[in-house]
């Protein structure tokens, strides 16, 4: 591979990055701003800047090399990424919106009237955040040693630079337009090329993979990853992918910019539409790489398949060039997601931890934008130096853990808290403590103790169809039994969540 | 108390001024969680969660179905179109469009909900 074009693709993405962040410096000022984006960013916009976001690593790179060695079964991952969204609107959507709420700690706190609540709603943000971050940042590594052969750790830490700088500088406004840039770079990166290759494959008489002929690759139903029980695990982790996403810290923190409930809805749609587009090309890496790379190179990882392929079609400068242009993408894709994550985590960090305890050392001194800076480097830090030190078990497998915990926790709070009145603190409190750590228990022993085999290894390995409902049952019981605990204000807030805008209601 | 508004010379009736609003809007029904505006609420409630439910039912059918078929029925594993085959076509392509038209569809109805909610409750 031609490390000079990988150098410059790679650069180009991280100036623009920059470049577009110190523009938006000069717009935001007050802490509103830092936020939110004041919540005067356009349905367009927005919709560009989720999706910008939300395709990670794990989209441009982790599904192509998922499809490239277990084949059919791997498709539910983007489609589950997409569904998610669907899910994420029918339940939640409008009601998020209409709370007024800046992140989930906010909701929970607005909802329940608890602060204990808000606490727990807090560490589970940074925990999720944090896990999502890790794959991010190990497929940094990852992409910029295939490109250039520089060691693993120099990857991660250009993506956590860029990052903190951007995050630091100008918060929530610039990153929503760094994010709606992003989106499209990312489409051109991984559409651009994955048309030529098809061009490149209809000009060699489009020859199907030899893998084509083993129905273990082809079929569906054979196993994800080989962990055995293939129904469960396909259900498992569609129900992790569907109910997760509205879960996800980035996620419902890009909620809070649009101007009000009916434009978050008419945001979610065009979100679905831009993901649908972007999720119809990695598959095609993933068959390509069977026809022209049926065996990676011994030591590299299957993730690193989609920035190998081109020079395997085309050899020589073209693509040498597409190669570069998909690095490119897959840093776009790092550099958004992290962004993103670490908005929402360093908000969070800012708000709960900080903020009390830099006032009291610095005497008042310090303002609330300068802790946001602080927050932000210690949300990149942690992740960072723990992707040092464990061992990566796939970027996609990693983050679809990640959601895991996330329809376990916060869905049920959210689901609940916008549709059922009787819920009640302790109610709430116990079903994020039982579904975040029977899912953290599952996630933990899966990432350290490696894939088990059997029920064991299923169970684990795709945990949410049995936290998730465990985590729901738990909810429901606890609130039927603490009928006293129901928040007090929870008729007025039902109000405010439901009701559309154009009424002349006392929001307050 | 050093300036005392000027006093003003009462003519005639202030015909152009804003009356005062007699009727009482519904809206403060809402507000203040009487019974009516309570009946109202829960009405909107379960107007839209019926909705989301239609929605994530023919979800959970259509998309969650597909493995109990390919379960229960092992042929639609291998079904073929021209050269691609069945399964691959509906998961790579097919199931994207089709959420594209649910999530519109969705918004629409749940819009459609809101504004008769709204001249229910503005009306009066």
């Amino acid at each position: 591979m031609n490390t000079a074009y990988g150098i410059t693709a790679i650069t180009v993405i991280c100036t623009v990055t920059l470049v577009i962040g110190a523009f938006g410096l000069r717009l935001s000022r007050t802490t509103s701003d830092f936020y939110v984006a004041s919540r005067t960013v356009s349905a367009g916009r927005n919709a560009s800047a989720i999706g910008g976001e939300y395709l990670s690593a794990a989209s441009f790179l982790g599904i192509a090399a998922l499809v490239y060695t277990n084949g059919l079964d791997m498709l539910w991952f983007p489609v589950g990424y997409t569904v998610g969204y669907v899910v994420l609107l029918v339940l939640v959507a409008a009601p998020l919106r209409r709370s007024g709420a800046y992140t989930v700690a906010d909701f929970a706190e607005a909802r329940l009237e608890s602060t204990a609540v808000r606490r727990l709603a807090s560490v589970l943000v940074v925990g999720i955040g944090w896990l999502y971050l890790l794959p991010q940042l190990q497929g940094a590594g990852l992409a910029l040693r295939t490109v250039t052969g520089a060691p693993g750790w120099v990857g991660g830490l250009v993506v956590a630079i860029v990052v903190v700088a951007n995050v630091a500088a100008g918060g929530m406004r610039s990153i929503t337009l760094v994010q709606a840039v992003q989106y499209w770079v990312k489409l051109t990166a991984i559409a651009v090329p994955a048309f030529v290759l098809l061009w490149a494959w209809t000009g060699d008489g489009s020859p199907a993979p030899e893998i084509a002929s083993s129905t273990q690759w082809k079929e569906p139903l054979n196993g994800l990853a080989g962990q055995g029980h293939p129904v469960y695990a396909t259900y498992s982790l569609l129900l992790a992918l569907a109910l997760g996403t509205m879960g996800l810290p980035h996620v419902l923190v890009r909620f809070y910019t649009n101007p009000d409930g009916r434009a978050a809805r008419r945001t979610i749609v065009t979100v679905v539409a831009l993901l649908g587009a972007f999720y119809l090309f990695p598959p095609l890496y993933g068959v390509l790489g069977q026809v022209y790379l049926p065996r990676l190179p011994t030591g590299a990882a299957a993730d690193s398949l989609v920035l190998r392929l081109p020079a395997a079609v085309l050899p020589g400068g073209p693509g040498e060039l597409l190669s570069a242009v998909l690095a490119g993408g897959a840093f776009a894709a790092f550099l958004s997601t992290t962004s993103g994550l670490t908005i929402s985590v360093a908000g969070v960090i800012e708000q709960d931890l900080l903020r009390g305890r830099l006032a009291r050392v610095t005497g008042d001194d310090a303002t609330v934008v300068q802790g946001f800076r602080i927050a932000a480097l210690l949300a990149i830090v942690v992740p960072y130096a723990v992707s040092r030190l464990i061992e990566p078990v796939g970027l996609a497998t990693m983050v679809s853990l990640a959601f895991a915990v996330a329809a376990s926790t916060f869905c049920p709070l959210l689901v609940l808290g916008a549709w059922w009145r009787r819920l009640s603190t302790v109610g709430a409190a116990a079903g994020l403590l039982v579904g975040g750590t029977l899912a953290a228990s599952a996630v933990g022993i899966t990432v350290l103790a490696g894939p088990l085999h059997g029920w064991p290894g299923a169970l684990l390995g795709q945990p949410a169809a049995w936290t998730i409902p465990i985590a729901f049952t738990t909810a429901i019981l606890v609130s039927l039994a603490t009928p006293g605990r129901v928040p007090p204000h929870t008729a007025r807030t039902m109000v405010r969540l439901h009701t559309p805008e154009d009424l002349a209601l006392d929001r307050e | 108390m050093s300036e005392q508004p000027p006093r003003v010379r009462v003519t005639s009736t202030r015909r152009n001024a804003a009356t005062r609003d007699v009727l009482r809007p519904l809206t403060r029904d809402l507000d203040e969680q009487s019974n009516l505006g309570e009946v109202y609420m829960s009405g909107l409630m379960s107007a839209q969660l019926r909705l989301s439910l239609l929605v994530l039912g023919f979800g959970a059918v259509g998309l969650g179905g597909l493995p109990l078929l390919f379960l229960l029925v092992p042929a639609t594993r291998s079904l073929e179109l021209g050269r691609v085959p069945l399964p691959w076509l509906v998961l790579a392509v097919v199931v994207y469009p089709v959420a594209l038209v649910v999530a519109r569809y969705y918004v629409r109805q749940s819009e459609r909900i809101e504004r008769e909610f709204s001249d229910a409750v503005g009306r009066r």
